[in-house]
Parts: C-alpha cells; structure tokens; sequence
C-alpha cells in the first residue's frame, strides 16, 4: 500500500484542524502562538504535497516564504507576549480585552 | 519631440530626487556639526496666521534672532539649479511638444506615449457576461486640453520656483522645500499627462501627498501640521468618491484608458446613459474634494498655514483647479448625465456665493484669497455644470495667472511687513512696494472682470452661458457674487496699499520692496493676467478685433459630438452685449463700494456701523457660517466620542441659538442663506447622525468584546458558512 495525496492532505486537514481548535479555545498565549504555528506547518505540508503530485515547484518554494514569514511571526509574537506580562502579569488571552466596546 | 513628452513630469522627479538627497546628505552632517541645530523653528517669516503670531517662539525676538534669521542653507546655489533647471526644461520641452505634435498631427489626434505596462493582465470585469482584463500601462496623452495644461502649469510652476529662491531664501528647510515642490510638480504633470484613469488617480493622489507636505511645512509649529492634516482627511473623502467612479467606469467599459472610454460613451449613449448619472456623481465627489467645493471646502482656509508659494502654486493656480479639469475630461460622460450636471451647477454656484460672502469680513490678507479661490472654483464648477465646459477651463486658465500674481503678491508684502498678514496692520504700502502694487492692482481688476483684464473674458463667458441656458436665477446668484468679489478685492487692495501705514514703527523702518527674483515673476504674471483673456474672445467682440475665440476652437476635439444631445445654445449678440454691459456695471458698484469704505479721512468708519448695526450677520460671516465648528462637533466630537447627548446639547445651543439669532436678521439675504444651509445641511446632519448612531451601534457595541479568539471564532465560522454555501448552490 503506496501513500497516496489523499492521506497527506488527510494528516494536513488534521494538523490545520488541531490548530485552529487550538487557537480557538485555549486561554494561554503560548499555546495560542504554537496552535498558530501548527496550522502555518498543515498548510505547508498541503503545499509540498501538491507540489510533488504537479511536479511544479512553485508549491516547495510557496512553502519557504511561509517558513520565513513564521519565523517573524514568532519573533513578533513572543515580543508582544513579553510585553503583556510584564503589563499584565498574565498570560491568559481573556485578559487582553482592552478594546471591548 | 513630442515622444519624448514622457520627459515633462519625469525631470521634475529627477529634481525631487537630486534635492531631497541632497537635503538629506547636509542635514544629517549639519545636525551632528551642531547638535540641537535642526530642532530650530527656522523662520523669522511667515507666521501663517494672525492668532498664533504672538505665542511665536520667544527666541525669534532675542539676540540670538540673527542667527536664526539667516541660518547657512548648505548646498544652496545646488538646489537653486537643480530645480530651476528640471522645472524650466521641463518648461521649454512642454512647448517644444505641443508645437511639434500640432504640426505634425494636427489638433484633432490626440497623440499618446505608451511608456511601460504597469498592470498586465490583471483582475477580470464581468460585464454582460463577457469579461474585460484589467490592463493599464503607463501612458500619456497629449491633447488639447491637456496640451493647455501643462503649457500654464509648467509656465506658472517655473515661475513661482524662481519667486521662491527668493522668499524662501532664509529658511533652513530651503532643501527640503524644493524638493517637495519638484514633486509637486511631477505629480501634477501626471495628473494632467495620464492618458487613463489609473494613471491620472496616481497623479491626483500624489499633488494630494504633496500638498500634505507643503502645508505641514512648518511642522514645528501645531497648527500647520493640524491644517495639512486637515486637508489630507477630507481629501480622501473626495478620492473615495473619484476611485468608485473609476470602478463604474472599469465595471462598464471594460477599460480606462480616455480615448477608448470616452468614445465609446459618445458613440452609443443610450447603452451607457442609464449609469451616467451615478458614476458622474462619484467623480463629482473627487471633484469636491480636490477643487474645494461645498461641503468639502473647510480645508483649502486653512491650507494657507504653508508658505506663500505654497499657496500660489498649489491651493490657487493649479492643484485645485484638477477637479475642473477632470471634469471636462469627462465631458462626454456628463454632457449624458444632465441631472449630474445640474447638480455641478447648484454646488458650484452656491459654493461661489458663500465663499465670496466669507471673504467680506477677512482681515488676513491670505484668507482673504484663499475664500476668493474657492468662490472663483464655484464659478468655474458652475460654467461645467450649465455645459460651459470651454468657459470653465477658461476661468481655470486665467484664474492661474492673476491668482498666482495675487499670492505671490501678497508674499511680497507679508515678507517687507515681516510676517504680518494682517490687513489691518498695513496700508499706504504702495510707497514703498511700487511693483508689488502695481501687479497687484492688474490682477485685483482682472479677478474683478473689469474689460479688458483676463478675468473680464473667462467670467463672462460662464455668466454668459449661465444666462443663456434659461438659469436665470443660477446667473441671479453668480452676479450677487460678481458684486462681493470686486469688493472684497478692492478691499484687500485699499486696505494694504492706500491710506496711511497702520503697524508699528519697526515694521515701518522694515519695509522694502522684494528682491528682482520675486518681482519678475510678478511683473510677468501681471501681463498674464492682463492679456491671457484674448485666447477666448467672445462673439460679440471678435467682430471689432476681428479675431475668433481661439480657445473654443482649440479645445473642440475633446468635445465629440454625442448623438441625441443636443449642441449648445447661442445667445443673440445683443443679449450678450447687454449682459458684459451689466456685468461690468456691478463690478465697477463693487469697486465703488469698497472704495468709499476703505479709503479717504473717514476709511472704516462705514464698515464699522455697518457690522454694528447688524450683529448677528457680521459674527455669523466672521466665523464663516460656523461650518468648522459644525463639522468638529458632528464629525470629530460626535463621531470621536460617540456621545450622542452631546450632539443633542449641541443642536440645542449652538444651532437652534444661531438659528434664531440669525432670524432675527431676515432682511438681510445673507441670514437667509445661510438659515437655510442651516436647516438643510447642519441639522439634517446633526439630527441624522445622531439618530443613526443611537439606534445602530447600541447593537454592535456588545459584538465587540475585545477578544481575539472571538473575533477567530466568527471569521472561522464565516469561512465555513461560506465554504457550505458555495458546496450547496454552486
């Protein structure tokens, strides 16, 4: 039994799916960032996945802009979490309504 | 040569380049060489207006003034060439253009410069159900209209540089100013050159950006960095309006470039008719916002906190005026949309009325222009709007000379007077600036219509027409108006340069004439605005000078003719005798107003009992109908704060107040007038705004919970909603 693109875009689905659960319901902000994370790398996977069954690169070249730009958005994001706490001295996101209205 | 017409707006972009790193370059040094150097306010001039003139920082009269005066302006004679070289060529290479693309292919092709691709094959439009790519290239267009054009902006553009070597001699941020107005001119250039819409929004965006800069100039100082603001916000609530009717044309057409759009609209009218009325509405908006129109006027006042060629170059002479010029362009697509067109005509008519009744009771001399640009905008508007369109461009061509002449004067006499730009302050001053004076004096009769200045020509053209196309009581307005113009600028006229000298001793010993670099152009702008009104000779005279009206014929190939619309009327020529006759008449009573008023033993006195005698009127005209204080409350408070109980007290006090106060005064028109803009545009605002505030967001608040995950929750659920739909029904 060969793997075919449907089990990888069946573990894509899966991964994307555990991230945006994830993004939705957990309260630490961590956790939020790496759910984020988790649904950046499905959708890589989706795009090398493809990119092997075209034969087009465009796919695995899409997907090291996507790795780059995770990797700023990371960067950004641990800095915005530094900041909170020390603002806030908490990480939970229900804290970080300012901006109700 | 007329293929290298890509070169006019490119040069001064050169220009802008070249400066600005230099500016950059000798700043950065500069500043390290003397630390603390570049936070300095670095004019001892201009202070742009009468209010703020006292707190003026307290150094500017201590002893270190000096130095502050005349600060070193690193890389001067470099800049100096550099823009003067760009904006001249560029000059000269526009004239080179129009005379070698005339001769070559005549008036009736347009000629046009495919210089790069700037949106290959981009988003399709649906449109019947067929599509259209979205293809625009870089391109330029020279036809009649903007042959005229450029000829003047690039004229009066170059003019205006040298007044400024001049003027702006001892300012610090001589660098940084001309590398500003190089780019001004470049994206002016390109508004007026695009021979499509996206390229011509990319130039109208750009004199916006530009103008931003300009006014803001003085960017220590709050209020001119507010009033750049200003003029920002509400253009881009023009340039809303203008890029939705770019997205109707696109959405229609399937293309933006002029020649294809424009005609297909005069070839099949009745296919385009039905959305004519719409999209003219929506460039009309832009139109607003860029020329100045009611009710978007409010920032063009206060743009006047830039320096003086500012307002000479940009909020007189030529950005201003591309609304107008927009709209002829799109002649073919209003000449379908009568409604729209009789829309332009009320707002330019009333937009002349009000200005040039705000313009009565001015005391700053630049004010008392800025209120005059815009009354003479209205005119321009309300000749576009009655199917004048040859007498609007007119207007916006002798405009450029005579106003330009009127700023960069009035810049010559705020720089003897040290900054004063309050009328108040000055007089007899025609001693002392004897060419100030005297080009002043040509350009105020021209802007008057006195025979035979430039203004006579062009404003009689659109009366003319106005009268002509059975808007008799729109002609009844304009003339009211006709009258306060003359006297308003006969007013400024005496009130600077006759009588006796009313500032202090020091601003006395002060006074001087202005050096040849701002003299020239004034005295060429001066013959400009004394003879540019024999290009359009009417009818009724050319049969005397025996020559024809030369504009009409230039433009005729921008106006095709459209099956189904009828051509414009012609008056009889003894109507239109009758009609300069009379329109001559109530200048000269204009002047003669002015002229009892404000000169000879007992010069204010009149004024003075006057305002006295109607309160109400003269403190409703003084703060300019109270429009900005409206706009603030509805738009900045209201909005701002969401406080709708605010808006209630306010409508209470203010409005409701004004409203009776101005009853009180009904005899005089001008209450009526102004009761009526009340009643209509700010309560309706008040109320309307309010109302909808109340009622719609109380729900929405409560959606906003300030919670990320929320908002991922709805977008996610949104998505899938979607995803189902299409899944469904596609």
């Amino acid at each position: 039994m060969s793997v075919t693109i449907n089990d990888y875009l069946a573990l894509s689905f899966l991964i994307f799916t555990i991230g945006f659960v994830g993004v939705l319901v957990r309260r630490n902000f961590l956790t939020v960032l790496m759910s984020i994370e988790l649904m950046l790398n499905a959708v890589n996977l989706n795009l090398i996945a493809f990119s092997r069954r075209l034969s087009d690169l465009t796919g695995q070249i899409f997907s090291v802009f996507v790795i780059t730009i995770a990797a700023g958005e990371a960067a950004i994001g641990l800095a915005i979490i530094i900041s909170l706490y020390r603002q806030r001295k908490t990480l939970n996101v229900d804290e970080a309504d300012t901006m109700e209205g | 040569m007329r293929d290298l017409l890509w070169l006019i707006p490119l040069l001064p972009l050169a220009g802008f380049a070249i400066n600005g790193i230099l500016y950059l370059v000798s700043h950065r040094t500069h500043g390290e060489a003397h630390p603390g150097h570049e936070v300095h306010p670095a004019e001892a001039k201009p202070a742009p207006s009468p209010t703020t003139a006292e707190d003026a920082p307290p150094h500017a009269s201590a002893p270190s003034a000096h130095v502050d005066r005349h600060p070193h302006v690193p890389f001067k004679t470099a800049h100096v060439f550099v823009s003067l070289a760009t904006t001249g060529l560029s000059c000269l290479l526009a004239f080179a253009a129009i005379v070698d693309w005339v001769k070559a292919e005549g008036l009736a092709h347009a000629h046009v410069v495919t210089l790069a691709t700037w949106i290959p094959q981009g988003m399709n439009a649906l449109r019947g159900g067929g599509s259209a790519a979205f293809d625009v290239d870089w391109a330029f267009r020279l036809d009649p209209l903007s042959a005229l054009m450029i000829s003047f902006v690039t004229f009066v553009g170059f003019l205006i540089h040298v007044y400024s070597v001049g003027y702006m001699g001892h300012e610090e941020g001589f660098g940084r100013f001309f590398a500003y107005l190089n780019l001004f001119m470049f994206s002016m250039l390109i508004l007026v050159l695009g021979a499509n819409f996206a390229v011509m929004f990319t130039g109208w965006e750009g004199v916006g950006l530009c103008s931003y800069l300009l006014i803001g100039y003085y960017y220590e100082k709050d209020f001119a960095a507010d009033a750049g603001k200003k003029a920002f916000v509400v253009n881009r609530i023009g340039d809303l309006g203008f890029a939705l009717g770019i997205f109707g044309v696109f959405a229609i057409f399937g293309s933006l470039d002029f020649g294809t759009v424009f005609s297909a609209a005069a070839a099949h009218p009745e296919r385009f008719a039905p959305y004519a009325t719409a999209i003219c509405l929506c460039l009309f908006v832009g139109a607003m916002g860029k020329s100045a129109q009611i009710p978007l006027y409010v920032w063009l006042p206060d743009a006047m906190a830039g320096p003086t060629p500012v307002s000479a170059l940009i909020h007189a002479a030529t950005m201003v005026t591309a609304g107008v010029y927009m709209v002829v362009r799109c002649n073919v697509f209003f000449r379908l949309a009568p409604d729209a067109m009789n829309f332009v005509a009320i707002i330019g008519c009333v937009t002349a009325i009000l200005a040039a009744s705000m313009a009565l009771v001015q005391n700053d001399i630049k004010k008392v222009l800025a209120y005059s640009t815009i009354s003479q905008l209205g005119y321009m508007f309300l000749g576009c709007g009655v199917g004048a369109f040859v007498g609007g461009i007119f207007h916006v061509f002798t405009h450029a000379f005579f106003k330009a002449c009127l700023f960069l004067g009035s810049g010559s006499v705020i720089h003897a007077m040290a900054g004063e730009q309050d009328m108040r302050k000055m007089g007899g001053l025609k001693e002392q600036l004897p060419t100030t004076r005297w080009t002043y004096l040509v350009s105020t009769l021209a802007i008057a219509g006195i025979f035979p200045f430039a203004g006579f020509f062009s404003k009689d053209e659109i009366l003319g027409e106005t009268f002509g196309h059975h808007r008799v009581f729109l002609w009844g307005i304009a003339i009211v108006a006709a009258v306060m113009t003359a006297f308003y600028m006969f007013r400024s006229y005496f009130m600077t340069f006759t009588g006796t000298f009313r500032g202090t001793d020091e601003q006395k010993r002060h006074l001087h004439e202005s050096p040849g670099t701002m003299t020239w152009p004034l005295r060429l702008l001066a013959v400009g605005a004394a003879l540019a009104g024999f290009v359009g000779i009417p009818e009724v005279l050319s049969a005397i000078f025996g020559v024809p009206h030369a504009l009409a014929r230039w433009l005729s190939p921008i106006f095709p003719e459209i099956p189904g619309v009828a051509p414009e009327a012609h008056l009889t020529p003894g109507t239109e005798a009758a009609l300069m006759v009379f329109s001559v008449t109530v200048a000269v009573i204009g002047i003669a107003i002015a002229w009892r008023f404000y000169t000879g033993e007992r010069a204010f006195e009149r004024p003075r009992r006057l305002a006295e005698r109607f309160p109400a009127a003269y403190r409703v005209l003084f703060n300019k109908y109270y429009v900005d204080e409206a706009y603030d409350a509805v738009f900045v408070e209201g909005l701002g704060k969401g406080g709708g109980r605010f808006l209630w007290d306010f409508d209470a006090r203010v409005v409701d107040g004004f409203f009776v106060h101005g009853a009180r005064n009904v005899v005089l028109a001008l209450s009526w007038v102004s009761s009526l803009f009340d009643q209509y545009v700010v309560d309706g605002l008040v109320n309307g705004v309010a109302g909808t505030l109340q009622a719609g967001f109380r729900g929405l608040r409560h959606a906003q919970t300030g919670r990320v995950q929320n908002y991922a929750f709805v977008m996610g659920g949104g998505f899938l909603l979607l995803v189902a739909a299409y899944l469904i029904w596609r």
